[in-house]
């Protein structure tokens, strides 16, 4: 085989096919069916982030937006009554140009999932959705939220809708009245999905925030990943916290990879991160590490039980495994260069790439998930990709997220995102961040590549 | 406000609270650290010792034992489900085992002779039934309390009534319980069921066919008035799935921990439309004829004619929709590439990543790593290459490819030799101990067709001459044994 040209080389490398299969051929419309208040919006999110995270381009459409984008200001619940035609005609507009817009996404963007996030609460409704799909081509799952605790309503009440634009400047007690008599408006037209006349279609039912689920034709892969998560997500409040390992030997040395043991200053971060834990007086915590020495020292400074997990260990740098950048740009400046231009994609001879990584932390993933107070100690890049998961980071950011030794992240999740709280605990530490040099051409000066190495003994 | 709180459930293993024991002024010393020789785990010693600690991931993480309840009447699939449950527990390492109360009473009364047997006024049919029930949760708690970590009793349980005294007994031992109730009301189902695994049954062999399926259907029915499904009010307290019409629908009820959320999805991908699983090793590669293990090389030109054999062969098949896998190495695309078909890249197909070994012979293994040589031959399945895998984490690796393959209808995986062993020893329901000694050779392609309640295998050797790769274990297999034992079995090579 002759020898490539290195523009084509990259391409040649960078176009091979994704590392998972693909997901469906045809584009899968995800819709939402339930009254207000019941989770629809959270749900879309949460989902919309998950799958574009495992690598299927995914958007939520929701009508709502469309909405207060049309009628500028929300003046009352009235609006929402069967009876005002104005506002019909109006909601009735909006629910057609979110669907436009849909089939722009599909059409011209690349999108594989669309997330249409409105109550579609009748029969009609949703079979104006499945026309509209059936022409296209499009594939239809729908996602029903079924909730009467009165309690949960509440707090979800509370905590999404007080902060909404339709709100903003009311009282509490007056919008929550408010809210109260716009679900009102829907429920009398409320017709959920029946389970015997609509035995032909695709859907998940999720009875009381997932204590019961009722699934019904799941087509293909896509659907069957998407009721595995909706499965396994909880609302139970809960906090995640990320570290990497403390500071180990190679690190020092301005080192890639390995399986090095702490340095001093490593493990006084250890130490340190005992008190916070401790101090952080957190219910139930459970402790992962990967199955890296460093990873390991740190934990056992914990005094607590912990789990290892192989799919926590670093990226595997392959050949490059245990090598200074300046080593690597003397043996390999052209993978050194490649890697600046798609750090997201680009797979070291022998190793791994980020998108690889993804696809191997999914599981932990999906048992974060299922977890409540979970410590993960783990690696930089390993750190990165968890961080895009909770953070909503797209794949360009991902690579240069920046998670520094010696720095606990405390993630809460609330509302429809996740507060991040950053604990530097004191301990000094090597920088082991290279930020994008602005050269990234194969043909790059060393100086040019090594402009923004971190400094190392 | 009410929420899902799965960690009440679990009884016993808290984090202990380090505020409670830990002494404010001694500075923690961490204990220190040893990597396991055989596995490369990096586990806390004393004095150059392992002490006992559970730190490494296990694949479910319940802290007691699991029951799987089958529910539902004859014919439904139970036993079908119990025996795929089992072994693809097994094969991601979670030690399962299934009890058939059938089997029990076929143990018990020698002969079967009629229906009569499970007609409700029968006394005497009832109070065995009985005793083998419990006969087999005695052997469920014994096999609990050993090692065990999921049983699944399997039997009708359509009573209320049976399903408490059943919930009972779990309680009384700590067991959890899971319900997986199998729901089906159409004919054609029914019938196809009794005709594959009904009338093979030790039951009916002095019957003929119709007699078979007469009788059968009785017994059907002496079960039917006194059926209690599980009930979305009665028994909304309970775990439990309930499959209906062989998938179509399922009900989900309060999935505990992590063991039931995979039992889920794994029931919920499993189907039963006939199809074929193809499997076969890349053609021979140049790596292969030098007796090199691992790396990425081409195919030699036997392997290439081997490829474009394989490619015959598969139009012979008349496969409809076949689908075609590789791994990401060259010698399986360049597999593929002959068959003139699309195909899609599986880098979870990859070979074992041999590590520090990469691209050795056996007998440059030998004399650099002599020790690892022999602690491999010593437990193949459970040792990891020095900065590779071990065949377990092949196992956890190849999960994702065998839950696909579950959805799948005729797929051809065109992969490796030790993958290969990992996705057979899960159709084929064979041992840890067995697996990494399968025999998976160069140029030969494994039909696998699911019937009854296992998996037909037909070998197809497509006759290209291959240099043979299989090694078996040798006799000696200690740290200080000679070169010459060590080399014993290795093939032949160039």
């Amino acid at each position: 085989m002759e020898p490539l040209q290195p523009e084509q080389r990259m391409r040649h490398r960078l176009e091979s096919l994704a590392s998972v299969p693909q997901f469906c051929n045809s584009p899968t419309m995800i819709v939402m069916v339930g009254l207000p208040a019941r989770g629809k919006t959270y749900i879309s999110k949460k989902l919309t982030r998950y799958l574009n995270w495992i690598g299927v381009p995914t958007k939520v459409f929701n009508v709502g937006q469309y909405r207060r984008e049309a009628v500028k200001t929300y003046k009352n619940y009235e609006f929402f009554k069967p009876d005002n035609e104005e506002a019909m005609r109006i909601r009735k507009a909006c629910a057609a140009a979110a669907l436009k817009d849909v089939a722009i996404y599909f059409s011209k963007e690349q999108g594989q999932a669309a997330v249409f996030d409105a109550t579609n609460t009748t029969r009609e409704r949703r079979s104006i959705i499945l026309n509209f799909a059936k022409e296209r081509g499009y594939k239809v799952f729908f996602v029903e939220s079924i909730c009467e605790d009165p309690e949960i309503i509440a707090e979800n009440i509370k905590q999404v809708k007080f902060g909404s634009p339709d709100y903003a400047d009311r009282g509490y007690d007056e919008a929550l009245e408010d809210f109260v008599q716009r679900i009102d408006c829907y429920r009398a037209s409320y017709t959920p999905i029946d389970d015997e006349k609509d035995r032909i279609l695709s859907y998940i039912k999720i009875y009381d925030v997932g204590s019961r689920y009722l699934v019904n034709r799941v087509q293909d892969h896509l659907q069957s990943r998407i009721v595995y998560y909706l499965m396994n997500i909880h609302v139970t409040p809960r906090s995640i916290y990320l570290s990497r390992h403390g500071e180990s030997e190679l690190n020092l040395l301005g080192r890639i990879g390995g399986d090095s043991g702490l340095s001093p200053r490593g493990q006084k971060y250890a130490n340190a991160l005992e008190t916070f834990i401790r101090d952080q007086n957190i219910h139930e915590l459970k402790v992962w590490t990967s199955h890296m020495k460093r990873t390991i020292q740190t934990a056992e400074t914990l005094g607590m039980p912990y789990e290892q997990w192989k799919a926590l260990n670093e990226i595997d740098a392959g050949v490059c495994e245990e090598m200074t950048y300046e080593e690597i740009q003397e043996h390999h400046p052209e993978e050194f260069a490649l890697r600046d231009q798609d750090k997201y994609r680009y797979r070291y001879p022998k190793g791994e790439s980020y998108e690889d990584l993804v696809h191997r932390l999914e599981p932990v993933i999906m048992e974060l998930e299922r977890q409540e107070n979970v410590l993960v100690v783990c690696h930089q890049a390993v750190m990165r990709c968890l961080l895009a998961y909770f953070l909503d980071k797209p794949a360009g950011e991902l690579p240069y997220l920046r998670c520094p030794l010696h720095t606990a992240l405390k993630l809460t999740p609330i509302a429809y995102g996740c507060k991040v709280e950053s604990f530097f605990l004191n301990i000094e530490a090597v920088n082991t961040h290279r930020d994008r040099p602005g050269n990234v051409d194969v043909d790059r000066d060393p100086e040019d590549a090594l402009k923004t190495v971190p400094d190392h003994i | 406000m009410k929420r899902r709180s799965p960690s009440e459930q679990h009884p016993g293993k808290r984090a202990r609270a380090p505020a409670d024991t830990m002494d404010d002024q001694a500075p923690s010393k961490p204990r220190e650290l040893t990597q396991n020789p055989l596995k490369k785990i990096w586990m806390p010693c004393k004095n150059g010792l392992p002490e006992h600690h559970i730190s490494q991931r296990k694949v479910c993480m319940t802290n007691c034992p699991t029951l799987i309840v089958t529910v539902g009447l004859p014919a439904r699939g139970k036993t079908y489900i119990s025996k795929k449950l089992t072994r693809y527990l097994n094969w991601i390492g979670v030690p399962t085992r299934e009890f058939n109360v059938g089997q029990y009473r076929r143990d018990l009364v020698k002969i079967y002779k009629s229906f009569e047997f499970f007609h409700p006024a029968n006394e005497e049919g009832l109070r065995i039934r009985r005793q083998c029930a419990s006969a087999a949760l005695n052997d469920v708690q014994q096999y609990l309390t050993s090692g065990g970590q999921v049983a699944v009793f399997d039997a009708t349980n359509t009573t209320r009534e049976r399903r408490n005294t059943i919930l009972q007994f779990a309680e009384r031992n700590g067991f959890k319980v899971f319900f997986v109730e199998s729901v089906c009301e159409d004919p054609d189902v029914i019938q196809e069921n009794i005709v594959q695994v009904k009338l093979g049954s030790p039951d009916y062999t002095n019957c003929n066919s119709d007699e078979a399926v007469e009788d059968f259907m009785k017994r059907i029915k002496c079960y039917e008035n006194s059926y209690e499904t599980l009930d979305e009010v009665l028994d909304k307290d309970l775990s439990y799935i309930k499959i209906i019409d062989v998938g179509q629908r399922y009900l989900v009820n309060r999935v505990l921990d992590h063991v039931q959320s995979r039992i889920v999805y794994y029931l919920m991908n499993i189907h039963i439309t006939p199809r074929s699983i193809y499997l076969c090793r890349h053609g021979e590669s140049e790596l292969n004829v030098k007796g090199r293990i691992g790396g990425d090389s081409g195919l030699t030109p036997r392997g290439k004619e081997f490829a474009k054999k394989l490619s015959h062969f598969i139009q012979t098949q008349s496969i409809s929709d076949l689908k075609v896998w590789t791994s990401q190495m060259k010698r399986t695309i360049q597999t593929a590439e002959a068959l003139n078909v699309p195909y899609e890249q599986w880098k979870v197909l990859n070979e074992i990543d041999a590590g520090v070994c990469e691209e050795l012979m056996y007998e440059e293994i030998q004399e650099n790593y002599p020790l690892e040589f022999a602690l491999r031959d010593q437990d193949k399945y459970r040792y990891r290459y020095p900065k590779g895998e071990s065949y377990e984490d092949l196992v956890q690796r190849l999960e994702p490819a065998i839950m696909e393959l579950e959805r799948q209808e005729n797929v051809l995986v065109i992969c490796h030799q030790a993958v290969m062993r990992c996705l057979l020893a899960y159709f084929l329901d064979k041992t840890a101990e067995e697996l990494p000694y399968l025999k998976c050779s160069l140029h030969t392609v494994l039909k696998l067709t699911p019937v009854a309640y296992g998996c037909k295998v037909e070998s197809v050797c497509l006759n290209i001459e291959a240099v043979d790769t299989h090694r078996e274990k040798p006799e000696n297999v200690t740290i200080h044994r000679t070169t010459e034992d060590a080399l014993q079995t290795v093939p032949p090579h160039f």
